[in-house]
């Protein structure tokens, strides 16, 4: 099992040292030669989304990408990655990859003042510590979204087809739980296609 | 919520910034364009470094006005430099909720003997280091990020990449040494004895480090990648330069592809005048010498 990790800028590195310990196989995803590589999923790490978003449009990643999420490849999102997924935002007219039907409010909990964790129920997944920077939530959500987890009343965590997209940082904890749902979803897509 | 889970959160966000550039901006309109080119962060200021050096003068932390009209004009995070020792500095940017402190060389240090006790704030704090002795003291001092002190202002990398190798022979000379010896390491860098433990064993140092000070060019901070640093700082060397937004935008990719000269070939091409810079040799001020 071969997966892509984005490493524009941003926690990369962390979800493949996770990936790496449940052995799976990852290559990081700069341009677009590193496309020419099968690969079976996508990890869209935390970081900045206006600099991975501004980077994905500049090295011709953001069309190529689309196509393959629209096709059925699976994709883990946290933080900022949800935000390249999101088909809308409240606070924010850039929109990226736009595949996931939520809408995200950006820096949702203020600034790193705001920052916090807590821990929480993730369906499929369990009782999982979370940790928020400068996170974003999920204000709404489409059809055929299936939510995962909420914390005071907020979307946090939430399923669109083989799409994950997290408000909070799995990567930076040692519970290897989340990125394990990832494999089996990966899993699960290879069985079917 | 205790403050070691604040440490935590305020270590984590420094890893959400790695691999990005955080850029000196003056200006609302130098921030937007910065985050529009790129930045993961701005750091905002009066002035930036290479006319500090110009004007001279006490230099301060900045006018709260003009910070929070830099934190009103982008979504990025926006940090801000307090003085060396000034913890009200410091506190006044706490209450207009920066997102990072930079306890900073660059302005007049108010303290000459103690740093600001960085572990009373909730905000987190970066500080400037030339070497592993100065890196661990300022992180037991609650210092949640590092960075090269290089030399501020000067378009000269030479500083930075003094800084980064020095510290990166001392992370090796830690990580093989015998346990034994660690504790003779311990007091012979002036720093706690299980920050020198941990980076025996990690071999690295226990918050991320970034580049900092005289980088000018895309292959200057590809040149910091390269040495190791996580990400890197750009003060004067974008609006000192000709044309700043492909300055700005260029150096953000270099970063990104720090380890593809084909890509960086491509990017310095054209990117009009590069700020003209002073030699180390040529500066009677060396900022990096404050703050020890």
């Amino acid at each position: 099992m071969k997966i892509a990790v984005l490493a524009l800028q941003g926690a990369f590195i962390e979800h493949e040292h996770i990936l790496e310990k449940l052995g799976a196989e990852v290559l990081e995803i700069r341009n677009l030669t590193d496309l020419e590589q099968p690969f079976d999923a996508l990890v869209l790490p935390g970081g900045e989304s206006t600099v991975m978003g501004r980077l994905l449009r500049e090295e011709q990643l953001l069309e190529p990408l689309r196509e393959k999420i629209q096709a059925g490849m699976p994709v883990l999102a946290t933080c900022a990655g949800l935000i390249l997924l999101a088909a809308h935002s409240s606070n924010d007219d850039r929109v990226y990859f736009g595949t996931m039907p939520v809408t995200v409010k950006r820096n949702a909990y203020g600034r790193q003042l705001g920052s916090f964790e807590t821990s929480g129920m993730i369906a499929h997944v369990g009782n999982f510590p979370m940790r928020f920077i400068r996170a974003p939530y999920i204000e709404e959500t489409g059809e055929g979204v299936e939510v995962l987890a909420t914390v005071e009343g907020k979307v946090v965590a939430a399923r669109y087809g083989n799409q994950l997209g997290l408000a909070f940082h799995p990567e930076l904890t040692q519970d290897t739980g989340v990125h394990a749902y990832f494999l089996r979803i990966i899993s699960d897509a290879n069985a079917i296609g | 919520m205790n403050t070691n889970n604040r440490y935590e959160l305020n270590k984590e966000l420094a890893q959400m910034l790695k691999g990005g550039v955080i850029m000196d901006v003056t200006t609302p309109e130098q921030a937007k364009i910065a985050e529009e080119a790129g930045a993961c962060a701005v750091m905002a200021l009066e002035r930036i470094p290479a006319d500090i050096r110009a004007v001279g003068g006490v230099a301060r932390t900045s006018d709260p006005k003009m910070i929070k009209s830099i934190q009103k004009a982008v979504s990025i995070p926006v940090m801000a430099k307090a003085r060396i020792g000034h913890f009200v500095e410091a506190q006044i940017l706490e209450a207009i909720e920066i997102d990072y402190i930079d306890e900073s060389e660059v302005l007049s240090p108010a303290d000459d003997v103690y740093h600001i006790d960085k572990t009373r704030f909730q905000v987190p704090f970066v500080c400037g280091a030339k070497d592993l002795g100065e890196a661990l003291r300022r992180i037991s001092e609650g210092a949640s990020m590092i960075r090269t002190k290089g030399e501020p202002g000067t378009g000269d990398v030479v500083q930075a990449v003094r800084h980064i190798r020095m510290m990166n022979r001392q992370i090796a000379k830690v990580a093989a040494a015998s346990e034994d010896e660690l504790f003779h390491i311990a007091k012979e860098l002036e720093v706690p004895y299980d920050l020198v433990q941990y980076v025996h064993v990690h071999k690295r140092l226990p918050v991320v480090n970034f580049a900092a000070g005289g980088v000018a060019t895309p292959a200057d901070a590809a040149l910091m990648m390269q040495l190791g640093a996580e990400g890197v700082f750009v003060g004067s060397g974008i609006f000192k330069s000709g044309n700043p937004q492909k300055r700005a935008a260029a150096i953000v990719k270099a970063v990104t592809n720090y380890d593809n000269p084909k890509i960086l070939a491509e990017l310095s091409e054209d990117l009009g005048e590069a700020m003209v810079g002073i030699n180390e040799s040529e500066i009677e001020l060396l900022m990096a010498e404050r703050g020890k």
